[in-house]
């Protein structure tokens, strides 16, 4: 019994072994799971359309997207890193340590911010950013005085919000989209408030005031989600005083469950998220690996896909699934047909 | 008798045998106490069991049916040409079919008003099966042919009541108006719900798509995963603990070596994960996503659970049989291979079974070696390509559903959850058949 299966374990290790050098024929994603969505339809496109082999996209976050593409040339790494932020400074130079030096960027479209609760909850109805700072900033101002945040109810600083309960929902840190609602939504409230400037005139530098402006409390009424939309909704499900920090498109996939609010008096729409007009939008961008254009199959035809204006432009898939068409998608276009990399433009 | 004796010697006997004492009903109630406790646990592990099972079943069911739209049309080669020659060829199948939906909704005198974008709103992705059709069957171009194609995951779920009117908020995914030619459609057997053959046989679809997504492939990935599992850890981990159990000196060595065994049982499954990522795909550069690594890594994980497993049921059996078999000329390993390893093996597979169910089920150590996330290669070209091409898991798979954002999906990983119990209790049988081959009593 023993012996025979010692032979065919050798056998198949043997024939595995053999085959596993042959060349890998698939574009490799990774990175942003606010991208997957998008990527992965266009991935299910490209795989039916194209006579390319479907890329396979994983998630993971903006941050660990972004490393494993910066981990060095090669089959074995990635080829396409998604990411809901722009590359830093700092990971291109990652990149470079490791030999990743030709980085092509290529922005997709836009994403909005929005912010929602149970269909049946209290009447969120308009936010302006300096509401959501008072309610979960670590300091605050109340009466002139930079005081620990006392506030437990909306109503307590701003009347015209309801006598409820607070209970935000927001991205944890390791979220692109944490990014953007800091720089949008704490810092627009911590500046709108007062509490930035009485934190400088107490003697702060200017950025430690910034980086006091983002410190949110942490008695619980502000939790952070590591997870994806889908463990906020399943909190806001769960507290109808809750309000949660969700995708557009997520949003408008559970109209039937959840109620948005507007930012600033503006209510999140494709229109006018393209438009500028509502605050808390950031494009969303992939990365690519020069290197790897001609070694690995279709890897310049998948972003050429991607961006085409059937699939990406303003009546496409993308675009019905709520991503907010790029204006400048034909630019975007022209730079992938002729691999412009990063820095060589400028 | 014996009670006559005990009392000859002391007092009279004041209480009759048939009375019972006090310390006898206390010892009896304590009895029946004991006995309820037992049978309300029982109870209550059968309570959680059909919750459990009916909230499953219940919330899975609906993966398996789906609506869908009947249209008869003839495509023109022609038509196919001018499909062919764009870029986004499906988008030009799809356009084909709401035409000609559109035509016979028209013919047939539909009462209610609508406009193609409605049609379009109703159905699912249909291109990339109509083309898939027509490439495989070029001869059918230019001839009517009836297709049943899915409907828009919305329209499914309004029809199982799980969506009402009145919950539904006019948006470029349905509007309320919509309902009503649905309504309409349902009325004069153009829409219908049948059963869903591609849940059970297709692949991942992109989070636009929930009508076309299957856990087909991510069942054969999971297949492969088992086998190179099965390869791997039954003969190392059989070899291994006989070698420990029957022929290892006991010294402080062995014994070091049996402590770390029992502790990698209880390492977390993530761990291994990222030793398969540094190992085999930046060490030993095996592609990334594949079975044959995942397998790899999930063997790691199931061989202290085979060894130890193993070597229990090794100590089971009677020194009685060793020293029976050296007593008449066995050699050491005669006597382990011909008489103790076969007494063992009902217990060795019930061992392998187990862990074996344990990989199966294990997702944290694929996230990091790329089978979470979106992998639709489909079905793989053969044995080979099963075990090298990317492709998911079907724990995997199910992860994956659960955190899209169309409420479909949801249904769909409870549906996965139905098939993966199902590929369990296959290998569970197939395990019992194979133990009751095995069993000998002595």
């Amino acid at each position: 019994m023993s012996y025979t299966k010692l032979t065919v374990s050798a056998l198949a290790l043997a024939a595995v072994s053999a085959t596993s050098a042959a060349a890998r024929d698939n574009v490799q994603v990774a990175g942003s799971s606010t991208v997957l969505p998008y990527a992965s339809i266009v991935a299910e496109l490209f795989g039916e359309n194209t006579d390319f082999p479907t890329p396979v996209v994983e998630s993971g976050g903006s941050s660990a997207g972004l490393k494993r593409f910066c981990e060095g040339v090669g089959e074995n790494t990635i080829d396409v890193a998604n990411a809901s932020r722009a590359i830093r400074e700092k990971e291109i130079k990652a990149c470079a340590d490791n030999g990743v030096t030709d980085i092509i960027q290529v922005r997709i479209g836009y994403d909005g911010i929005v912010f929602a609760s149970q269909q049946s909850g209290p009447a969120y109805d308009a936010f302006v950013p300096s509401d959501i700072f008072n309610a979960i900033g670590a300091t605050v101002l109340v009466d002139g005085e930079l005081v620990d945040n006392p506030h437990q109810q909306w109503a307590d600083f701003n009347s015209d919000l309801p006598a409820a309960d607070i209970a935000m929902f927001i991205p944890g840190t390791k979220h692109g989209t944490r990014e953007v609602f800091e720089d949008k939504v704490l810092l627009k409230g911590c500046e709108a408030t007062g509490t930035m400037e009485a934190m400088m005139d107490s003697g702060m530098s200017e950025d430690d005031a910034e980086d006091a402006c983002l410190d949110v409390r942490t008695d619980g009424a502000s939790v952070d989600i590591d997870g994806d939309y889908t463990e906020t909704l399943a909190r806001i499900d769960a507290n109808p005083n809750g309000i949660g920090v969700f995708g557009l498109a997520f949003y408008e996939n559970n109209t039937d469950k959840l109620k948005v609010t507007t930012m600033g008096g503006v209510s999140p729409s494709t229109e006018t998220i393209a438009s500028g007009e509502y605050p808390v939008s950031r494009p969303l961008y992939f990365y690519i690996k020069k290197a790897h254009i001609g070694v690995i199959p279709g890897l310049k035809e998948y972003a050429q896909f991607f961006t085409a204006d059937e699939i990406a432009g303003p009546s496409g898939p993308l675009a019905n699934y709520g991503l907010v068409a790029d204006p400048e998608l034909a630019k975007t276009q022209e730079m992938i047909a002729n691999e412009v990399t990063m820095g060589s433009d400028s | 008798m014996t009670n006559a004796s005990l009392n000859t010697g002391g007092e009279a006997p004041k209480r009759s045998l048939r009375a019972q004492d006090a310390l006898t009903k206390r010892r009896n109630a304590a009895e029946r106490r004991f006995k309820a406790y037992g049978m309300a646990a029982i109870a209550v592990g059968l309570f959680f069991l059909a919750v459990l099972a009916v909230s499953i079943v219940r919330s899975g069911a609906p993966a398996f049916t789906r609506t869908v739209v009947e249209v008869e049309l003839t495509v023109s080669p022609a038509d196919i040409d001018a499909a062919e020659s764009q870029l986004f060829k499906t988008k030009a199948y799809q356009d084909l079919f709401v035409a000609a939906l559109d035509r016979q909704l028209t013919n047939n005198g539909v009462e209610v008003a609508f406009d193609p974008k409605a049609i379009e709103r109703l159905l699912g992705k249909v291109g990339s099966t109509m083309r898939e059709f027509y490439q495989a069957n070029p001869a059918k171009v230019g001839k009517p042919v009836k297709f049943e194609l899915a409907a828009a995951s919305r329209v499914d779920r309004y029809l199982n009541g799980e969506l009402t009117r009145d919950a539904i908020q006019d948006s470029r995914f349905m509007m309320k108006t919509d309902l009503d030619l649905v309504d309409v459609m349902v009325d004069t057997g153009v829409m219908k719900s049948s059963f869903n053959w591609t849940f059970i046989t297709g692949a991942d679809s992109g989070v636009d798509n929930p009508g076309g997504a299957g856990i087909g492939a991510s069942v054969v990935g999971s297949f492969f995963m088992m086998l190179v599992v099965l390869v791997l850890s039954l003969p190392i981990g059989v070899a291994a603990s006989i070698y420990l159990e029957e022929f290892a000196p006991q010294n402080r060595f062995t014994d070091l070596i049996e402590v770390n065994i029992s502790n990698l049982a209880a390492v977390p499954s993530i761990v291994f994960g990222i030793l398969g990522l540094a190992v085999f795909i930046q060490f030993m550069h095996l592609p990334q996503s594949a079975p044959l690594v995942g397998g790899l890594v999930l063997t790691l994980m199931t061989l202290p659970t085979i060894i130890i497993s193993t070597r229990a049921s090794l100590k089971a059996v009677p020194p009685s049989i060793r020293d029976a078999a050296l007593g008449v000329g066995a050699s050491k390993m005669q006597s382990v291979f011909h008489h103790v390893l076969p007494l063992a093996m009902p217990g060795i597979l019930t061992g392998t079974i187990i862990g074996l169910a344990q990989a199966l089920g294990e997702t944290a150590p694929l996230l990091l070696i790329g089978m979470v996330g979106f992998v639709a290669r489909g079905y793989p070209d053969g044995v080979v390509s099963g075990f090298v091409d990317p492709n998911s898991a079907m724990p995997a798979q199910i992860y994956t559903w659960a955190a899209r954002a169309d409420a479909s999906f949801y249904e769909k990983a409870w549906g996965g959850i139905i098939v993966l119990l199902a590929f369990l209790l296959t290998m569970n049988i197939i395990a019992i058949i194979l133990r009751r081959r095995f069993e000998r009593r002595w």
